[in-house]
């Protein structure tokens, strides 16, 4: 009994683990645009402002012209 | 003529350092292409006239956030992030895979602009810079 409270424990630690991580490398991999200014300021724009969608629709352009 | 081969020297030294960068532009003031790895003339000059659309809608959002000149931005898509530095009149524009090092990418594109700087300089062309936001005419 004791083995398999073990087990399933160890098998909710891993799937926390695995989701923690998937999430990380997700939220990694959103669309933005980082606006870099001469004073060494940056503005980060997230993808789903009607700003970063104008930017971004062209960012895509350019991928796909350039792959 | 001299620039194109400095241009296209400092690409060649880019694209074997980085492995991060995929395609890769480099534009001077009057919208020339002055080395490019995109092989098709085509393509090339509509991933130019991208670049410059894209410039151009960033500085409109810099401008209307009170930003200063912006000198460099990345866009980062699912398929790969897009990077354009500004130095002077000179453009560098440059395609990378999903999930680049950001620093690293940038870096790297910085120092193949100066390395035509310090060929023009070398060679005894002046670099001529752009007019900065504001300037009288």
């Amino acid at each position: 009994m004791p083995r398999r409270v073990l087990t399933a424990l160890m098998l909710a630690a891993g799937s926390l683990v695995g989701s923690i991580l998937y999430r990380r490398r997700a939220a990694r991999r959103l669309e933005r645009v980082d606006l870099y200014a001469e004073d060494g300021s940056m503005a980060s724009i997230a993808d789903g402002s009607p700003d970063a969608e104008r930017l971004l629709t062209l960012a895509r352009e350019l991928m796909a012209l350039a792959h | 003529m001299l620039r194109r081969m400095d241009a296209a020297q400092a690409l060649a030294d880019l694209t074997e350092i980085s492995s991060q960068v995929v395609h890769v532009a480099i534009v001077d003031g009057e919208g020339t292409v002055l080395a490019t790895t995109i092989s098709d003339p085509g393509r090339s000059a509509r991933f130019v006239e991208g670049v410059t659309r894209l410039l151009e809608e960033a500085d409109t959002l810099r401008q209307a956030r009170g930003l200063p000149s912006l000198s460099q931005l990345e866009a980062a898509t699912l398929e790969g992030s897009v990077f354009v530095v500004r130095s002077g009149d000179r453009i560098i524009a440059a395609t990378t895979r999903p999930d680049p090092t950001v620093g690293l990418v940038f870096y790297d594109l910085k120092h193949c602009l100066r390395s035509i700087d310090d060929a023009a300089i070398a060679n005894g062309t002046p670099r001529r810079s752009r007019k900065k936001a504001g300037d009288a005419a």
